[in-house]
């Protein structure tokens, strides 16, 4: 199997658009949670989210206008806007434009969401039920499926290889990257452009995860208190949108053409809790199998690992369970790994979050430094773990594992390493 | 120039994107404006919203240009 690199990253995220933005914010201890104005919260638990800034914005906001025409924008759920935009940042950064029709045939497309255009659904659904089938768009369903996030994009840039797309909820972003650097391992392509994107914030989503008893629902005037993993006083995450893209390719490749290399993804593990729709099973043996088949995979051991980005939802249950697996995965190691959750700071991007993160864990090699957990004012419980609370810190970072964990139980772990390890 | 055939010009801008000086009677939307299947099958949705009519399925296959599309409404719009 060919080795597989990271070449370019690209980012929208509650902290910004762009990878030096979101990242500078994300290391400043920035919360990007605020109260939901674009439509009606008042019959909702939960009134806050973490939402991507636009042009009120001046230092970092999205314009859509920059990334996608405006005409197709209306045909389109924000999530495939977010695809476009992450996704030519990552191709710029990595300065793969494919112009041969052998180079096009080598580059794929693998890009998931949880949820997809769930907005869009709900709009179409009202439109349906108000003024009958004649009036519900062409582009209701190619505006919406969740593989036209990867066929948007293949399109834009005439990648004809792989296109693929993947589903498993919260742990969508990580499977794809996972999956893509398979592909490109096995020879299927030599650079595939993957990651997650996801738009869940609408009275639809914010009512069905409210429903899971899912939200936060005690932080609603003070939103940037609310995303708070590992803290006794958390109730729940905070919906995050926006999307994590990142080019991976083959090593070999990426010499080849002198490209820069951020890391090297080196493990990839997948498992299954069988347990229950929601909630994590309660022996966290899921997670463990998870991160121990990625270490597997690595050839790599715990002791290997310096900085773990969590899933660390913010949810009561889950954190405590992911943290129980990391301990019994560290063992003596325990007290020697920096883990936190940046879901702190970008709450959950849900199908989104495991691409976004990964994208954190290789800047974390990139500038040997760990971003910090917000909030974090009182563990629930006591742990041998850093959970590096409030602040980032600077420390010798060579190899990261990622961790991202779904509903109906669906686990996915990746390890990224220095290039030069 | 007709209320219609500027109504159907602003329609045909907003939703293909496109100059409005592009817009001419002769103007093909698939050939000359840049539409494809969908966009025109849009189009004839935004007629019908715009001018409080229904265009049937056999009608809109008619409709190929700006000038058709003037043409029909003319034809079926009470002033």
């Amino acid at each position: 199997m060919r080795r597989v690199v990271v070449t370019g990253l690209g980012i929208v995220s509650p902290l910004g658009c762009g990878i030096e933005t979101t990242w500078r914010r994300l290391l400043a201890g920035v919360s990007g949670a605020r109260r939901v104005d674009a439509f009606d919260t008042s019959d909702l638990p939960c009134k806050i989210a973490c939402t991507v800034p636009g042009q009120e914005d001046s230092d970092g906001g999205f314009n859509p206008d920059d990334w996608m025409e405006s005409k197709e924008q209306r045909k389109v759920d924000p999530f495939i806007i977010y695809a476009m935009a992450a996704a030519r940042q990552a191709l710029d950064d990595a300065g793969w434009h494919p112009s041969t029709e052998a180079d096009r045939v080598a580059t794929g497309v693998l890009i998931g969401s949880g949820i997809g255009g769930v907005g869009g659904i709900y709009d179409a659904a009202v439109t349906l039920h108000e003024r009958g089938p004649r009036r519900v768009s062409p582009f209701f369903i190619p505006g919406r499926l969740i593989n036209l996030a990867s066929g948007y994009v293949s399109i834009a840039h005439g990648l004809k290889g792989p296109n693929h797309s993947v589903v498993t909820a919260c742990s969508t972003g990580a499977h794809a990257i996972g999956d893509a650097a398979r592909l490109v391992a096995l020879g299927d392509a030599d650079v595939i452009v993957a990651g997650g994107t996801e738009s869940p914030v609408n009275r639809l989503a914010l009512a069905g995860f409210a429903a899971c008893r899912a939200l936060s629902t005690a932080f609603n005037d003070t939103p940037e208190k609310a995303s708070r993993p590992y803290d006794k006083d958390r109730d729940g995450f905070v919906m995050g949108e926006g999307a994590g893209i990142v080019v991976l390719e083959a090593r070999d490749h990426a010499i080849a053409r002198g490209a820069r290399i951020y890391a090297e993804v080196v493990g990839y593990g997948l498992s299954g809790d069988a347990y229950h729709i929601t909630s994590p099973s309660e022996d966290g043996d899921g997670a463990f199998r998870c991160m121990q088949a990625a270490l597997k995979r690595a050839g790599l051991s715990a002791a290997d690992i310096s900085y773990i980005n969590a899933h660390g939802t913010s949810t009561p249950l889950g954190d405590e369970i992911e943290l129980r697996a990391v301990e019994r995965l560290l063992g003596e190691h325990a007290d020697s790994v920096l883990m936190s959750s940046t879901k702190s700071s970008t709450g959950h991007l849900l199908g989104a979050a495991g691409a976004v993160e990964a994208i954190f864990g290789i800047l974390a090699i990139r500038d040997q430094i760990v971003p910090g957990t917000l909030n974090l004012d009182n563990p629930s419980v006591h742990t041998q773990v850093d959970l590096v609370p409030h602040e980032s810190r600077q420390a010798s970072v060579g190899a990261v594992l990622s961790n991202s964990f779904g509903f109906g139980g669906t686990n996915a772990s990746l390890i990224l390493r220095h290039p030069d390890a | 120039m007709s209320d219609i055939a500027d109504r159907v010009k602003k329609i045909v801008v907003e939703h293909l994107g496109v100059e409005a000086d592009k817009v001419t009677d002769s103007a093909n939307f698939i050939d000359d404006l840049g539409a494809d299947s969908l966009d025109t099958v849009e189009l004839v949705m935004a007629f019908e919203e715009g001018f409080g009519v229904e265009i049937p399925d056999d009608a809109a296959e008619t409709i190929v240009t700006v000038g058709d599309a003037i043409k029909f409404l003319e034809k079926n719009v009470s002033a």
